[in-house]
């Protein structure tokens, strides 16, 4: 049998065998709502409405449950990549002979500068550090500190890096036990920090990335290292600290010690 | 009166036409809020104040 589509209102269309054809096209074409248009009053007009906000909360609901996926899923999915070429093209940089090296000079806020290594997160866990600890440049990697001291200077090295989402490269800052290495890669160097401390502070308490530790004002006498990252996690209520002190530079020319990537508990 | 009813409705061509239409609708609409729309937003959304400067 063969079937038309005919259109009815409101955008529903149902199969109409060949009897209805013959009818005369108005009959079929105007919907019986329509034809009675006394009753398309108010009521109508406010069902319509409240349909269409409906429509709205339903849409905003589905568009926040995308930006959850968005924000844990996709930016870690961008920020992998991205850091990993970051860390590529650091590692060529790096093999250009540098000229007269004498003293880190500050970097650029932005500009990529070191290479984080942290053997409790992998062997090959590898980030991109950035100068600044602004919010676009934590979304390319770990950021430094723009007032702290360059990597095995004499004061407090602070870097900050996301827990999750971009990468997350502090995601497992909480995993490190003391005396865990943290590897900071330069043109120049790698300086090697050993861990000897963590707290969970508030936002407020900046005196942990002082040249002193909690004791800001006082003349620092050691290389010392401070990562901070967010607690808890998918949480900005607290922060996450974890302080290092230097033991060792090892001269780029001298190549890493492989054992140092390894972990041994 | 319905938004995404007069969308269907908008749509041309037979209903695996229109499915493949509204298909590439939606893919083109999740596009726009992952490249523009959820990095505008995310610095108003809770959990987002990553920087401690921000907290003098």
């Amino acid at each position: 049998m063969r079937k038309l589509w005919l259109k009815e209102g409101w955008g529903c269309r149902y199969p109409v065998s060949d009897p209805i054809e013959s009818r005369p096209m108005t009959t079929v074409t105007t919907p019986p709502r329509r034809a009675a248009g006394s009753r398309r009053g108010v009521g109508w007009f406010v069902r319509g409405v409240i349909g269409i906000v409906g429509e709205l909360m339903i849409t905003a609901g589905v568009v926040l449950g995308l930006f959850v996926a968005w924000q844990l899923v996709w930016t870690d999915v961008v920020g992998d990549a991205d850091q990993g070429v970051a860390v590529t093209q650091l590692e060529q940089s790096f093999q250009v002979p540098q000229e007269a090296p004498a003293t880190l000079e500050p970097a650029k806020i932005g500009k990529g500068f070191a290479i984080v290594r942290i053997p409790r997160f992998g062997a090959k866990y590898a980030k991109p550090l950035y100068e600044g600890t602004d919010r676009l440049t934590l979304q390319k990697g770990i950021g430094h500190y723009p007032d702290s001291v360059m990597p095995g200077e004499i004061g407090n090295f602070s870097m900050a890096g996301h827990r999750t989402t971009y990468g997350k490269p502090f995601n497992k800052v909480a995993e490190l036990k003391h005396g865990d290495l943290v590897i900071i890669e330069t043109a120049e160097a790698y300086s090697v920090y050993e861990v000897y401390e963590d707290l969970i502070v508030l936002p407020t308490q900046v005196e942990v990335v002082a040249p002193v530790p909690s004791r800001p004002g006082e003349q620092p006498t050691e290389a010392l290292m401070t990562m901070t990252s967010c607690h808890p996690m998918f949480s900005s209520r607290q922060r996450w600290v974890t302080h290092g002190r230097l033991v060792e530079t090892i001269p780029r020319a001298e190549g890493l010690p492989l054992e140092l990537l390894e972990v041994s508990d | 009166m319905s938004l995404y009813g007069t969308i269907w409705r908008l749509l041309p061509g037979p209903w695996p036409v229109k499915a493949v239409l509204a298909a590439l609708l939606l893919a083109a609409a999740v596009y726009a809020l992952f490249t523009w729309a959820f990095p505008v937003m995310e610095p108003y959304m809770p959990g987002s104040d990553v920087t401690i400067e921000e907290h003098p």
